[in-house]
């Protein structure tokens, strides 16, 4: 097991850049999320750990050695694909046991640590099982499972949970969970689903045309975007954002908008432009009757306990998520303020989010 | 009105109507190659016999016939020889002649075999090769290559004879066995790199990337994980590519004589008394057929599993 390394790396296909520049420290025995929509480059960043990708430019670190332009072959890693790519002319035992078959171990040792791993996934029973009788569950556990038997310095997982129903992602989603406390294996997971992210993740990278936006633990993601993207891609819905043309200096802790006064947290840092993003979560807004925006019901939503109601204003559509007691009739005229202060203001011209008291 | 069927499902009628056409073409088809394995098995009086005889007396002088030479002798020499030891002795003897020794027909046959299996392999072997490549690679005027390889299709191999003639006669190939399993190859190769291609790119690229994650190099993930995959294509590739060298006749006529003979430009040769040897020709084809319909019954599971198998797969 050790730890993971990116300096400086970029790739590109011909004129398109698929990653740009990131830099990124994966620690030891951490299960590291990279997520983003498609297409940002996290699943090209994830093949040039594996060694599927060559870099452009850049260095990749596994351990203390540098791996950017050694073969697959040659890294020590696994990998389990999306489509779990499970070799459908052998059975279940052989699946387990190729990766070892090509490192020269005993057909004794073979068995043993194949036996090993199918008793820690729980697939024991279906060794000798061909790979199309099984259920996409099983065909996850097996793809684990050869990724466990060889004991790699890092596990590598590209949207492993993408093509199972809801109901399996959810239980596949716990048992990852576990199985890494138990191996406690350096783990690099990609992913598009935010909340396979949150209930996964010890650090998550939110990427997007790239670049890595932001490393960080889960929580501090959703509570502390760093931009705009990330507050709006991170939750659902995402962040609600009001622009507003007024300039941000330091200890402000209110602006106007559309005449609205609104509390935000003493600023400590100042705006670089006259045009700026007022953020703020849906779960922090509020229906009330005689103060805040001024808009008309579009939607309500229904989620069991809560509901989401989407609001028509003059600044555009506003996601408030309440209470379910909350009563809200279509095209009802209706106010909308903010519950507390975790507001956060993004200059305008970085998409940058400012520091304040709220977020620092 | 009947609901118990899907209306994607055809009618019983329909299905009726298909199963009587495919019999009708069944038996138009069976009908000459049938009247060719009677014919193997009647003797020379019944094959030419007006009008002709579909019961008929079975006799094997046909095969006798395709593998012996036998000269006519008098009847006087005929009773000085000692009794005949064996069964087509017996035959050859009762038409006043005697076995003078094997004929060619043997040597042609597995002439066949080897040029035949020799050039499906290396056809079937580079094919896949080169397919894999086509489809995986960045290989630089990819397109132009492809169409290159398929236009070596698109006239008749027999408008470049005189060339390869002169060809192999200075390099020395005209009738040897690795002259016609090259020619072959070179003739079946753009097939059989076309149709592998489309059965290559069928296979997720992620099974050699599992392979190579696993520790094995591209060339053993090639033929541990795709080849074991694209059975079926080359099951299919194989079988095309056989059927074509097998049955080639212009090319063999015209660049083999002795040493590398196959069969097709012998068979018409077995010439009789009085004219062409009915029974014995039969006999050729017939057992000239064996050989590619078993290899087509042995590879058909593959292609019958590669159906379903494609059918199912996201």
């Amino acid at each position: 097991m050790s730890e993971i390394k990116i300096v400086n790396l970029q790739k590109s296909f011909g004129d398109f850049t698929a990653v740009k520049n990131s830099n990124l420290t994966i620690n030891d025995k951490e299960f590291f999320v990279l997520l983003g929509p498609s297409g940002c480059g996290k699943t090209t960043t994830l093949r040039m750990i594996a060694g599927l990708e060559l870099p452009t430019s850049g260095e990749i670190y596994l351990g203390d050695e540098e791996v950017g332009m050694l073969r697959a072959s040659e890294r020590d890693i696994a990998f389990v694909f999306q489509l779990f790519a499970l070799y459908p002319h052998m059975n279940v035992r052989n699946n387990l046991s190729f990766p070892l078959k090509m490192q020269g171990y005993k057909k004794s040792d073979i068995k043993s640590r194949v036996e090993e791993a199918a008793k820690l996934l729980r697939i024991d029973h279906i060794l000798n099982s061909n790979i199309s009788s099984l259920s996409g569950g099983d065909r996850q556990r097996v793809a684990l499972g050869r990724a466990l038997v060889r004991r790699p310095k890092a596990f590598l997982m590209d949207e492993p949970l993408g093509t199972l129903d809801a109901e399996f992602r959810e239980l596949m989603c716990l048992e990852l969970k576990k199985l890494h406390l138990d191996i406690g294996a350096t783990t690099v997971y990609v992913t598009h689903d935010q909340l396979e992210a949150m209930s996964l993740a010890d650090r998550i990278a939110v990427m997007d045309g790239g670049e890595i936006l932001q490393a960080d633990e889960p929580n501090i993601i959703y509570n502390k975007p760093k931009t705009k993207f990330v507050a709006s891609f991170i939750g659902s819905p995402g962040m609600n954002f009001f622009e507003f043309d007024e300039g941000i200096s330091k200890d402000q802790s209110f602006v106007n908008i559309e005449g609205t006064k609104f509390n935000i947290p003493k600023q400590l840092e100042e705006s670089k432009g006259s045009k700026n993003f007022f953020g703020i979560r849906p779960e922090n807004l509020t229906l009330s009757n005689n103060e805040g925006l001024k808009g008309s019901v579009f939607g309500v939503e229904y989620l069991g306990s809560r509901k989401i109601i989407t609001i028509k204003t003059s600044l555009g559509e506003i996601k408030v998520k309440t209470d379910i007691s909350v009563n809200a009739k279509l095209n009802e005229n209706v106010q909308v303020k903010p519950l507390n202060n975790n507001i956060i203001i993004f200059d305008g011209e970085t998409d940058k989010s400012l520091n304040s008291e709220f977020i620092k | 009105m009947d609901t118990s069927r899907s209306y994607l499902e055809p009618s019983s009628f329909s299905k009726k109507m298909a199963a009587a056409i495919i019999i009708v073409y069944a038996v138009i088809t069976l009908i000459p190659i049938s009247w060719m394995v009677m014919t193997s098995f009647k003797n020379v009086d019944s094959a030419i016999s007006y009008p002709p005889e579909v019961l008929f007396e079975p006799s094997l002088e046909g095969y006798v016939n395709l593998f012996t030479n036998r000269s006519r002798q008098s009847q006087e020499y005929l009773d000085s020889l000692p009794a005949p030891e064996n069964w087509y002795e017996e035959l050859v003897r009762s038409r006043e002649m005697v076995i003078t020794g094997p004929s060619k027909f043997l040597g042609r046959y597995s002439n066949s075999m080897i040029i035949g299996f020799g050039s499906t392999f290396a056809s079937v072997f580079l094919g896949a090769l080169a397919a894999y490549a086509f489809s995986r690679f960045r290989v630089p005027l990819k397109d132009d290559l492809l169409f290159f390889i398929l236009s070596t299709r698109m006239f008749p191999p027999i408008a470049v004879a005189v060339p390869i003639f002169i060809m192999y006669r200075k390099l020395g190939l005209g009738d040897t066995h690795l002259g016609m399993i090259i020619l072959y190859t070179v003739v079946n190769l753009s097939l059989a790199v076309w149709l592998l291609k489309g059965f290559m790119d069928e296979i997720p690229k992620e099974y050699e990337e599992a392979a190579m994650i696993d520790g094995y190099s591209r060339l053993q993930a090639f033929f541990k994980v795709v080849l074991p995959q694209a059975m079926t294509g080359i099951a299919a590739t194989a079988i095309f590519c056989m059927i074509f060298s097998w049955n080639e006749y212009a090319f063999a006529v015209l660049l083999t004589q002795f040493n590398a003979q196959t069969a097709p430009p012998f068979i018409p040769t077995i010439i009789g008394e009085g004219g062409l040897d009915w029974p014995a020709i039969g006999a050729g084809t017939t057992l000239f057929l064996l050989p590619v319909m078993i290899f087509t019954i042995i590879l058909r599971k593959h292609l019958l599993r590669g159906i379903t198998f494609g059918a199912v797969r996201k």
